[in-house]
């Protein structure tokens, strides 16, 4: 089925239209504008609306600050123990249900990630309050595993019921004297997604940890932000990285240990992958110690030389360039020979990407390697820099659903504040064509009446589904199988389906090898038994 | 090793639960939901929740598992959330067209205190239940119980929806309490095979295990219909399958519409089956089919046969009560011996229960109820066992301890079958059987030395 009916005509406004006409007047005039058409307007990207509240009852994808600060940025470290106050659900969905891999297997180094701690409060925890718990509870988890640090987590009723966790935690470091214990207020209704969560996971992480780390001497040191090692993904460009002999001193936060967040003010350059979950902390490390941070991407083959390259010329060390040369010269081989033998299989297929806040985008230059159109993307919980580039940052409003997202006021660090480079060596750089502090966004680099939707919902994405017959769809868990069920591969971009690596030199080839079985299964094939596909008998059978 | 920080010396622990073998009421509430047929559950509080719970859902049943959710924001979390409440109940009839929106809350709503059947009175009187429509609800407060409690306030909203027109319609109700779609599927089975016409619910088999055929049905033509359930106030009697699951939905369908109830033990194993379909009979009067004692004498058989592999062999199980009673029983049945009891669903008669069945184990037997699987991983440290049973999150300390390991309970995130074969009923015992004797051979299989390597066992 699905295949054979391909040729699909659509236009993009009729598209729009069906997809709002079901809705209710009010929701249709807010969903119309979340839904945009990609037209080619004079040099300037269309506007979208993105980061407001989720509509009541519409299916989203979306989760929850807690999920955001907890399971995203926080969950990957393997050496601070993360203790959850709250009843036992939001521990337990966050027990190693995101893929972000350490390899902290030593037998000196610490892992708390296949554990999951809980206050578990029960009723008279609401009633009379949980503080005392709490306390109890870091006492034991401190007890039990003598910890670097403690995180505590607030979940919804925390707020509700007034416990000081702060206070908690201060209290239980200044007993301790040898464990850093802080918390992070991410109630689940705060913001209106995972969005929040990042923020205040971004702020307490700067705050309690960042400064404090043991000295590194390295030669080209950046840190990598925004990279969560899901499947692997950090393990690869480490490699990488590695091999060209530049330093990471920290990944916020896959494979993270206490002492690297700790140290990441020695970096001399922060790499900014996942935009949205971490450019808080990238422009608190410039205002702070004076490390400036460009954006990078190391999903795709020749978007990994180009950081690469990005990276080497930020240094400007002629060894550092060469060497990348010479790194990117040989692991391009092997990634050449793949796409050869994929692409036959792969060229003019469409894809649709409905991911978080970031890889919606990122993944579109391995489906143009793969010859791949992206016909539809869109974010979860994307703010419109996200979309539309940074530039459009001064212009945001903050709605009342995010106004009480905490903002922190950072300055130069009296002793630690060092500029990296001149201010001349930061203009001619930047005249050079090497943007700090820049990100163009998703829309500027999707072709022409595409259809860029955020907060895609259930009805939505089945609706694309059935009028645009992409061969493939990419999002999460909640999406796979129903779109499945439409008889269409679909691709998971946050868990990658247990796959990955994808990052890097090999995990593009892991990648196009993934989509060339996805879109080439023998099993959407068959989905019609011969008696459905033929259901009258034209004549009797006669047994030889 | 994955969990190396797992002391062996135990320490007791008051505020501190690390590795829960539990999760929280709403996710069970949302599985009884989708037992009915045209309902999409909905999720009374922040979005996270119900994002989490159709996650681990769907990586247990690899389905999807629609539900809607109320998206609270801070204001709502501060003023009441009936706003949100009746425009996702408006959105969801208007855009997904189900016939029943089965609400439950979570601790965010239940703290703030809203009041569903005041929300509900509202929406019916705003019209934003169309015409034949149902919205239902319960109450499933997180911080109370388990995941189980949740499935239990669920289905006793169902029973709830039960009329009484003062004529018997000569059914029996079953309330299987929370097993898979499989074991829904034999119970049907063995009712059928006796001529007993049931009412079950909730019932997820059609809707959990469904098929691919390049149509997507949200609302797939499985599931107990409302009008069934509301008919369930006219059965002859009624068969609760788990104290903790069950009960309280059939004790209100007797105090309500005065449907004489049993409650019965999930049938898993031979004695709990036996005793399912010895009630089933006597309820309805009917007799037992010569096919059902035929499967019943096969799984004896097996028993017989291959008893020298289960005889005092130690076993450790966690998950949920109902499940544990049952199959710890089975356990002792073959002369294995549970030593290590865990679940996290609180209940006195939890471990009151057990001493009862494993009164004749010839070890120590550790239970407890509230219990974590940080506490089961040290127990196993100070005393070894043969076979490990429980969900999916067993894996890390199988690993670690080198311990033969079967899947069985919620959440299975890492393989298949579960909602296809069914481990109920004399048949499920036979695969039960199956998996413990492959998972024990394979290890003798590995471990034993070239010279002792046998073809035939």
């Amino acid at each position: 089925m699905g295949k054979a009916q391909k040729t699909v005509q659509w236009d993009p406004t009729d598209i729009k239209e069906k997809l709002l006409e079901k809705y209710p007047p009010k929701i249709a005039r807010k969903r119309s504008k979340q839904i945009l058409i990609n037209e080619a307007q004079e040099n300037t990207t269309p506007e979208i609306t993105a980061n407001v509240r989720t509509i009541p009852g519409i299916i989203t994808m979306r989760g929850c600050t807690y999920a955001g600060c907890k399971g995203v940025i926080m969950g990957p470290t393997s050496d601070i123990v993360n203790l959850v106050h709250g009843p036992i659900g939001c521990s337990f969905y966050a027990w190693l249900t995101r893929r972000n891999q350490s390899d902290c297997q030593g037998e000196n180094n610490e892992n708390f990630i296949n554990y999951c701690m809980s206050t578990d409060m029960q009723d008279s925890d609401i009633i009379f309050g949980g503080e005392k718990k709490l306390e109890t509870a870091i006492q034991e988890a401190y007890d039990l595993f003598h910890p670097k640090g403690i995180a505590v987590f607030a979940t919804c009723p925390v707020g509700l019921i007034g416990d000081d966790i702060h206070a908690v935690a201060r209290k239980m470091k200044e007993k301790f004297g040898d464990c850093n214990v802080f918390a992070f207020s991410c109630e689940g209704y705060k913001g209106v997604s995972q969005s929040a969560g990042h923020h205040i996971a971004n702020n307490q992480v700067f705050t309690h940890l960042v400064g404090n780390g043991t000295e590194k001497t390295q030669k080209y040191k950046i840190n990598l932000l925004g990279e969560y090692n899901i499947g692997g993904d950090g393990f690869e460009i480490d490699r990488i990285l590695k091999k060209c002999g530049i330093s990471n001193i920290a990944t916020f936060s896959g494979n993270s240990t206490y002492d690297q967040f700790a140290s990441a003010n020695q970096a001399d350059l922060s790499c900014v992958m996942c935009h949205r979950s971490i450019n808080y902390v990238a422009d608190m490390l410039e205002t702070k110690y004076g490390i400036p941070w460009i954006k990078v991407n190391f999903i795709g083959a020749e978007s990994t030389a180009k950081s690469l390259r990005k990276i080497a010329s930020y240094f400007g060390d002629q060894e550092l360039i060469d060497k990348v040369e010479e790194v990117i010269a040989e692991e391009m081989p092997a990634v050449e020979t793949a796409i050869k033998d994929v692409l036959p299989r792969t060229e003019g297929k469409t894809a649709m990407l409905f991911v978080g806040g970031s890889r919606a985008h990122h993944y579109q230059d391995l489906f143009q390697e793969l010859g791949m159109k992206t016909l539809s993307a869109g974010y979860e919980f994307a703010h419109r820099d996200d979309y539309e580039g940074r530039h459009v940052i001064p212009n945001l409003k903050v709605d009342a659903d995010s106004r009480n997202i905490e903002e922190i006021d950072v300055t130069a660090d009296p002793d630690l504040y060092k500029p990296r480079k001149t201010v001349e060596e930061m203009k001619a750089l930047e005249e050079a064509g090497f943007p700090f502090k820049d990100y163009d966004g998703l829309i500027p680099q999707m072709e022409k009446d595409t259809l860029i939707i955020d907060d895609l919902n259930q009805y939505e994405a089945e609706k694309l589904v059935e009028l645009m017959k992409p061969d493939l769809f990419c999002a999460g868990i909640k999406e796979k199988f129903s779109i499945q069920k439409l008889g269409v591969p679909m691709k998971q971009l946050h868990s990658y389906d247990s796959g990955g690596p994808y990052a890097g030199f090999q995990g593009a080839i892991n990648f196009y090898q993934e989509i060339d079985r996805l879109v080439n299964s023998k099993v959407w094939s068959y989905m019609k038994a011969p008696w459905q596909e033929n259901p009258e008998l034209s004549a009797t059978y006669v047994w030889e | 090793m994955l969990l190396k920080h797992t002391p062996t010396e135990i320490t007791e622990r008051k505020a501190l639960m690390i590795n829960p073998a539990k999760t929280c009421q709403p996710i069970g509430a949302m599985y009884a939901a989708l037992g009915i047929k045209g309902c999409l559950p909905h999720s009374h509080g922040s979005q996270g929740c119900c994002a989490y719970h159709r996650s681990a859902l769907t990586r247990h049943y690899k389905e999807p598992v629609s539900a809607a959710t109320s998206s609270f924001t801070e204001g709502a979390s501060v003023f009441g959330g009936q706003a949100n409440l009746l425009q996702a109940i408006n959105n969801i009839f208007t855009v997904y067209e189900p016939e029943v929106i089965a609400v439950h809350t979570t601790c965010l709503s239940e703290t703030i205190g809203d009041d569903l059947p005041q929300i509900f009175d509202k929406a019916i009187k705003d019209k934003k239940v169309p015409e034949g429509k149902t919205v239902l609800g319960a109450n499933t407060p997180s911080y109370v119980g388990s995941h189980v409690t949740g499935f239990s306030n669920m289905v006793k909203a169902m029973a709830a929806l039960a009329e009484k027109t003062g004529t018997k319609n000569g059914k029996v109700n079953i309330i299987p309490g929370w097993v898979e779609p499989s074991d829904m599927e034999e119970i049907k089975r063995i009712a059928a095979m006796m001529g007993v016409n049931i009412t079950m619910y909730p019932d997820t088999s059609g809707v959990l295990n469904g098929p691919l055929t390049g149509e997507y049905k949200m609302f797939p033509d499985a599931g107990t219909s409302i009008d069934d359930i509301k008919a369930s106030g006219d059965a002859i009697g009624t068969l609760a399958l788990g104290e903790w699951c069950s009960a309280d939905a059939a004790r209100l369908l007797d105090t309500k519409c005065k449907v004489p109830c049993s409650i019965l033990d999930m049938p898993f194993g031979l004695q709990a089956t036996d005793r399912f379909i010895d009630a089933l009979r006597h309820v309805a009067g009917t007799s037992v089919s010569d096919e059902l004692s035929l499967e019943r004498g096969q799984l004896v058989d097996l028993i017989s046969d291959m008893h020298q592999y289960f005889y005092h062999k130690k076993v450790a199980i966690y998950g949920d009560p109902d499940q544990l009673i049952a199959m710890t029983e089975f356990l002792v049945s073959i002369d294995m011996c549970p030593v290590h009891i865990i679940t996290g669903t609180p209940g006195k008669k939890f471990e009151k229960r057990i001493k009862e069945i494993t009164a004749d184990v010839p070890y120590e037997v550790n239970v407890k109820a509230k219990g974590d699987m940080f506490l089961l991983h040290q127990w196993i440290k100070n005393e070894p066992v043969d076979l490990l049973i429980g969900n999916s999150y067993g894996k890390y300390i199988a690993r670690d301890e080198d311990i033969p390991f079967i899947r069985w309970g919620f959440p299975i995130l890492d393989r298949q079958g579960h909602q296809y074969f069914s481990t109920t009923g004399y048949r499920g015992g036979l695969r039960m059987l199956e998996k413990i004797l492959s998972a024990l051979l394979d290890r003798l299989d590995r471990d034993n030395p070239e010279e002792k390597f046998e073809l035939v066992f």
